[in-house]
């Protein structure tokens, strides 16, 4: 059956290997959002070629929050319903910088946690209207527990993570699903400076676990599954020697 | 950027490099001299190495399709894989390819790679319409056989000296199913498969394995398979699960009795003379693509490819002078790989000639250069020539004697700014 699906940070790379598979499903229509019009324009033409029915695009930038409201109206508008929300943008911060630098801290948290509140805000009240679909949303491992070398990071997937959890507990009577995405490292632009070692992989085997448990209707999910297991263990360290570590 | 120690497909030689993973064409950055393009780094030796890479894996944007005449239009990064995945269940296939689909449109195209059907169709840019290049001054240059003609003769395989392929137009082939109707011919030397080729011109597809360590009255014995797209069927990919090799073998398990062992095998599990088979494209096409990191079976050190072209006039004699050296040598691999290569085109430095193709691999060993220096003697004697994509070994007067146009070459690649922005250690090997 054809789906309509809303991307929102369409052309980060977990989000652009996720609109491939849709599109080469065929018979679906997308709507994407992004910064970067050449860079949308590109995605959108791409995503053609693949099989889409149809696609439309939208050039916003996303921490212009008073934009968020016409921009989930306009999605409405123009695919009447909306099967799959997927919410993918976001920066990876240098934790340094961040330390010594308040405002820095602050943009941080604006791009990774209270864009995407903002979002959900709008986007959850046409959903429960609807009765209907899935908003997922990818946040990160680095939310589940603040670590020295990235806790500006973790703190605003943090954020995300716990709205979700409540929103998911709002939305069940409505019958909308709302999942939680959990990456663990993943290679992609974001994370270009990074020695790549074994726990790393590629976007297209994360996108493939997002449609499938999109497809199961799971509320949170570890990708690749292992970091459900790593990240019980690092959760389960008592605060006691957590803080002495050098994580 | 990152600095990585990283290799071609052989994984020999080995160089430290800086490199550069761009997320769009416009971050290319080509400020510092000396950088190379490289796609999936499937070519074999250093073609693709340099102390400054330009990764073209994010740009892997399919750009346009005409479902009518089956041109594609895509960015320079992106794979053969990803085409077919695409296209397949369309019933659209490649009008060309090598033995991996793990390769890119700007690889197959900076190496003009050629197939199992070159005699029949010719190579992988006979089939390209057009093509984006990013030149040394950063400037976006279309060629096309009708537009700067001289760059496009240049950069179709033109090993990536000429500039970044951003983009290219390529003709897809209509297919009625994933299916091909392979015919399997026993041959007992090298003179019966030269026969077997020869009466089988018509066939679409047509490639031989053979033996390289028989010698004496089998020398040269082979399987040739012959194979055709099957009109009936479905275009169905296939699923599966695919192997890998975990980490580098230990190389004393590639020993001459080993593969002797294996090619005996390999060539007596065939009984009959003729037989006939239903099989999909993938174990077709692409049989190692199966085993993921097949290269490590080679060990740490790598190995090298050897892969000539021995034009139509030596034929059998230089063949068998070549083969007589390496079954003399005990050296050899489980993938000798014979094939007919048809006419000449007007690149400047594609491999294919008209002619016999051998391709071998060899682990790496200290006395293997000596070895590979010998066949270059051979080949040159006998008017042949040394496939680059493969190459990493090969020396500048080798090379300048059996590329004539190499001088030509040169004035395109500085007539386009190139000399200064594109090199690899290939070309500053190669005296390019």
């Amino acid at each position: 059956m054809s789906k309509n699906i809303l991307i929102i940070g369409a052309t980060s790379a977990i989000a652009r290997a996720t609109a491939r598979i849709y599109a080469q499903a065929g018979g679906n229509n997308l709507f994407l959002v992004a910064r970067n019009k050449v860079q949308l324009d590109r995605n959108c033409a791409d995503l053609q070629v693949r099989g889409a029915a149809s696609v439309h695009t939208e050039t916003l930038d996303l921490n212009q929050f008073e934009q968020h409201g016409p921009l989930i109206d306009k999605v409405f508008d123009v695919m009447g319903r909306v099967d799959i929300v997927l919410i993918a943008h976001g920066t990876l911060p240098d934790q340094n910088e961040c330390a010594a630098d308040v405002e820095k801290t602050l943009a941080e948290l604006n791009t990774n946690a209270i864009s995407i509140i903002s979002l959900l805000t709008h986007l959850a009240n046409r959903m429960e209207q609807q009765r209907f679909g899935t908003i997922a949303v990818i946040s990160s491992v680095a939310g589940d527990r603040g670590r020295q070398s990235n806790y500006i990071y973790g703190a605003a997937k943090g954020m995300v993570s716990v709205f979700m959890q409540g929103l998911r507990n709002r939305l069940f009577k409505s019958g909308v699903n709302v999942l939680t995405i959990k990456p663990g490292f993943v290679d992609t632009p974001m994370t270009k400076e990074f020695d790549k070692g074994l726990l790393w992989v590629k976007p297209d085997a994360i996108a493939r676990g997002i449609i499938k448990a999109i497809n199961k209707r799971k509320g949170e999910v570890y990708l690749p599954g292992f970091w459900a297991l790593i990240m019980f263990i690092i959760r389960s360290i008592p605060e006691m020697i957590f803080k002495r570590l050098s994580l | 950027m990152s600095n990585q120690l990283i290799s071609g497909w052989g994984r020999y030689p080995v160089v430290d490099a800086e490199i550069a993973v761009p997320a769009r064409f416009e971050n290319i950055d080509l400020t510092a001299l000396n950088s190379i393009a490289r796609g999936m780094g499937r070519s074999y030796g250093d073609s693709a190495l340099a102390t400054q890479i330009i990764s073209t894996q994010q740009l892997d944007n399919l750009i346009a399709f005409n479902g009518q005449s089956g041109e594609l239009r895509c960015a320079g990064g992106t794979t053969l894989e990803e085409i077919l995945k695409v296209f397949v269940p369309r019933g659209w296939f490649l009008s060309v390819t090598p033995g991996t689909k793990f390769v890119s449109v700007g690889g197959a195209i900076a190496s003009d790679v050629h197939g199992k059907n070159h005699h029949k169709i010719g190579s992988f840019c006979d089939h390209v319409t057009s093509i984006e290049l990013l030149i040394g001054s950063g400037e976006m240059v279309s060629c096309s056989p009708q537009q700067n003609s001289d760059l496009f003769r240049a950069t179709c395989g033109g090993m990536g000296l000429t500039g970044i392929i951003v983009s290219a137009t390529i003709k897809l082939l209509p297919i009625q199913s994933t299916t091909i109707r392979q015919q399997t011919l026993k041959a007992a030397n090298l003179k019966e498969v030269f026969q077997l080729f020869e009466a089988n011109r018509s066939a679409t597809y047509s490639v031989a394995w053979i033996d390289c360590l028989a010698s004496g009255n089998a020398l040269g014995r082979s399987l040739l398979y012959l194979g055709e797209h099957d009109e009936s069927g479905t275009l169905d990919m296939q699923s599966g699960h695919s192997k890998s090799i975990p980490f580098d073998m230990p190389t004393t398990l590639l020993n001459r009795f080993t593969i002797q062992a294996f090619n005996t095998l390999y060539y007596h599990k065939v009984c009959e003379t003729v037989s006939q088979q239903q099989v999909h494209y993938e174990p077709y096409f692409y049989p190692l693509d199966s085993i993921h990191h097949w290269n490590r079976l080679y060990g740490r050190r790598g190995f090298l490819q050897y892969q000539f072209v021995l034009p139509k006039t030596a034929g059998l004699e230089g063949m068998t002078k070549i083969l007589q050296r390496i079954s003399a040598s005990k050296k050899g691999s489980f993938l000798a790989v014979l094939k007919e290569l048809g006419a000449q085109n007007k690149n400047l430095l594609s491999f294919p000639i008209e002619g016999y193709t051998l391709a071998l691999d060899f682990k790496w060993e200290p006395d293997l250069l000596q070895l590979l220096n010998e066949l270059d003697q051979i080949v040159l004697e006998y008017g042949g020539r040394i496939y680059l994509t493969k190459d990493a070994r090969m020396s500048e007067a080798t090379f300048k004697q059996s590329y004539p146009s190499w001088e030509q070459f040169m004035e395109i690649r500085h007539k386009y700014g190139a000399t200064e922005h594109f090199n690899s250690l290939q070309s500053e090997r190669l005296g390019l």
